[in-house]
């Protein structure tokens, strides 16, 4: 288990803003997008298209099949990616912005960045206001990390001046002192995430949006990109923060906003809103429909269907077994040496471990339709909500990938005899040896 | 609504307002100026991209005027037999190429911005027009050394007393000469990068109608070979008075007033000024739409 940092987890018990001063108020805010392409984004197709129509036969162009697509219904060519948000945020406050994927949090951000304007609305700012959406936006890798700073500086809106104030601090951040004059290209790729992530984080703003940044990085660099947080949340400096990482939301923020579809359903503390997030996010059902599940990337001819759970939540101690299902496509492919894997995941997002039938030489193969697969597994894991991943991969080419949507959850439990699980750093180990091999005196 | 809603407490002040649209009108040129230490290192940007990732580097910056002079040389001036005015041929083309290419190659640079960028522009707010600004920058970097290349053939003919060929104190002019050059790239790259982001198939197009527009200019002959009936044509093209002009003060030899001169810079007031509005308005919706 990944030990958590706990000086830093607790919010900030000192926040000093001014109580009336605010720094972004956002007014009935909307944004409007059309689905789909007005034009087909090249002029020889718009010309065929015209040709078509005028001869009366059907749209070259229109997708088959496109109204039984998904559970959505497609009455319209328009979506509300926001719907009438109103909230304010005071001057040094930290504002987390949760939601599931499609809620709305990133054309919030692209709107408050003004990459994109609003459809309705008014969003009133005061102050600098410095928006993170990407580290390394713009470094070019034949350039040196010195003239990257600068560059990526620049982009954010830094004078040349602002940066030079602030070199050294950058450097010694990301530390990469010795390397500075090397071109970027030459750095790993942790090297390069640290310096990307130190350029923004010594930024001159007084508002500072950001999205997902920390994300990157191994989990020290992490550590340290929170702490930087933390004092930039401390020197009075107003944040918005949009993350995954329900935990460093929580180490944060002191408040947070919740969206869903577009609109926003909850503003509150921010313990509150990640409790009713959780609530209503992650289930802990013993059994799990996969194929409604919307997969971002990966859709191949084999795919995860079902998943059931022996229990969920589990004893702390207890086999974790479970089963799923796969369905093969009506194909007459048949793959031999399927790679089925899967991974347990903290909520911060951390890989705990990380398992295949490859590891243990028991080859699958797929003919029929329809296939289950039975794993059981030593439970090494102390009390808490994990994140299964599942894996479906042949001759390296993924055809299914499930992230985030499968959560079990492990009971503490009692190992010392006297002490609860909770004592226990990293990973348990409920069997081992260990004997007396003598003694003195 | 207005800025001060009734709740907001007194001293609340705002620095700026995001609204769903700004008028066409205002080009926030303040801002432009505000981020021209991006505009300086997106020019070295751009220069570190071409220098260290081709394999023969800053050799082609000369390699390829060089190649289409001889090539022009050969086909127009040989094969052809088109007329140079009496000047040595190379010199001829050389120095149609070299103040051509200033325009179409910043013109052919621009008119890609928003579909090279889309990935940058959705992620970083800054004046978007910083990116034509420093392809014409880093353009005139690149015509410098080209025109350090067209100065050395010039001397040498110089020297060797070629009869026709006396540069005058007209290259005073030369700078005004980039300017209109720059003004025009930027205003019809800008136009033609608006087309783009909507047809993405344009860009096809585009290569061939800066071809064509070259044969409009007088590159590849001088305005004098033409016949009396064609000249207002060619000279009602804003750039040849550019090229003609340029040719006439480092050649000595061409057609010069300043009443084409002050013809093309309306022209180029009024490209760019329209470039920079149609630029304004697609950066805005451009994002919403790819």
């Amino acid at each position: 288990m990944a030990p958590m940092p706990t000086a830093n987890c607790q919010p900030p018990t000192v926040i000093p803003y001014s109580m009336s001063i605010l720094s972004i108020k956002v007014e009935n805010l909307s944004k409007l997008y059309q689905l789909g392409q007005v034009g087909t984004g090249t002029l020889s197709k718009d010309l065929q298209r015209w040709w078509a129509a005028t001869r009366g036969k059907e749209d070259p162009f229109a997708k088959l099949g496109q109204e039984n697509r998904r559970d959505i219904k497609q009455e319209s060519d328009f979506v509300w990616a926001l719907q009438q948000i109103d909230f304010e945020v005071q001057q040094g406050e930290v504002l987390g912005i949760i939601g599931r994927n499609g809620a709305g949090k990133s054309t919030l951000l692209k709107i408050l960045s003004k990459i994109t304007a609003p459809t309705t609305g008014k969003v009133f700012i005061n102050g600098r206001i410095a928006s993170l959406l990407e580290v390394g936006t713009g470094f070019h890798p034949e350039m040196t990390g010195r003239e990257n700073i600068f560059l990526n500086g620049a982009l954010l809106g830094m004078s040349k001046a602002d940066i030079l104030a602030r070199f050294d601090e950058i450097v010694d951040f990301a530390g990469v002192a010795a390397y500075i004059d090397t071109p970027v290209k030459r750095y790993s790729s942790g090297m390069y995430v640290r310096l990307a992530f130190a350029v923004a984080a010594y930024l001159h703003s007084e508002i500072l949006v950001v999205d997902e940044v920390l994300a990157v990085g191994d989990s020290i660099f992490q550590k340290k990109c929170i702490d930087r947080m933390l004092s930039i949340v401390n020197q009075g400096r107003t944040v918005l923060f949009v993350s995954h990482n329900l935990s460093s939301i929580r180490a944060l923020c002191r408040r947070g906003i919740l969206l869903e579809n577009g609109k926003m359903v909850m503003d509150n503390e921010i313990s509150k809103v990640l409790d009713y997030y959780a609530s209503q996010n992650i289930f802990f059902d013993t059994e799990i429909d996969l194929l409604p599940v919307v997969r971002e990337r990966f859709f191949g001819s084999i795919r995860f269907a079902r998943i059931r759970f022996a229990h969920n939540p589990f004893q702390f101690g207890q086999d974790i077994a479970f089963e799923v299902d796969l369905v093969k496509d009506n194909d007459c492919h048949q793959y031999d040496d399927v790679d089925l894997g899967f991974a347990i995941n903290d909520l911060n997002g951390n890989r705990l471990l990380h398992v295949s039938n490859r590891f243990i030489h028991k080859p699958i193969s797929f003919s029929h339709p329809r296939k289950t697969v039975r794993v059981k597994l030593q439970n090494n894991l102390k009390g808490g909500v994990y994140a299964l991943e599942l894996f479906l991969r042949v001759n390296d080419v993924i055809h299914d990938w499930l992230k985030e949507h499968i959560y079990l959850e492990i009971l503490e439990g009692n190992p010392y005899g006297y002490g609860q699980s909770d004592l226990i750093y990293g990973q348990f180990i409920g069997s081992f040896e260990m004997e007396e091999t003598g003694h003195e005196g | 609504m207005t800025a001060q809603s009734a709740h907001t407490p007194a001293g609340q002040t705002w620095t700026e307002v995001i609204e769903p649209r700004r008028s066409i009108w205002n080009l926030r040129l303040l801002e432009v100026w505000n981020y021209r230490d991006l505009l300086m290192m997106w020019v070295k940007r751009d220069f570190a991209a071409t220098y260290k990732q081709t394999i023969l580097g800053p050799l082609w910056f000369f390699l390829q005027p060089l190649l289409t002079t001889i090539m022009f040389t050969i086909v127009f001036g040989n094969f052809a037999g088109l007329s140079t005015d009496g000047l040595p041929q190379i010199l001829f083309y050389l120095s149609g190429v070299t103040i051509w290419n200033y325009f179409a190659d910043g013109l052919t640079k621009i008119s890609t911005v928003f579909k090279d960028n889309a990935n940058l522009f959705g992620k970083v707010y800054f004046p978007r027009l910083i990116i034509p600004l420093s392809i014409v920058i880093s353009g005139l970097i690149r015509f410098g050394i080209q025109f350090l290349m067209f100065m050395a053939f010039l001397l040498f003919f110089v020297a060797k007393g070629h009869p026709a060929v006396h540069p005058g104190l007209m290259i005073l002019v030369t700078p005004l000469l980039l300017v209109l050059m720059a003004g025009f790239s930027l205003g019809f790259g800008m136009i033609i990068s608006a087309l783009t982001s909507k047809y993405r198939d344009l860009v096809f197009l585009l290569a061939f109608g800066v071809q064509l527009f070259m044969y409009a200019t007088p590159v590849i002959y001088p305005l004098s070979s033409l016949a009396p009936q064609y000249k207002p044509y060619v000279m009602a093209n804003p750039i040849a008075p550019i090229v003609e002009t340029f040719r006439y003060a480092y050649l000595g030899t061409g057609f010069f007033n300043w009443g084409s001169l002050g013809y093309s810079f309306t022209c180029m007031a009024v490209v760019l000024v329209a470039g920079m509005l149609i630029f304004n308005r697609v950066e805005k919706t451009f994002l919403d739409t790819v």
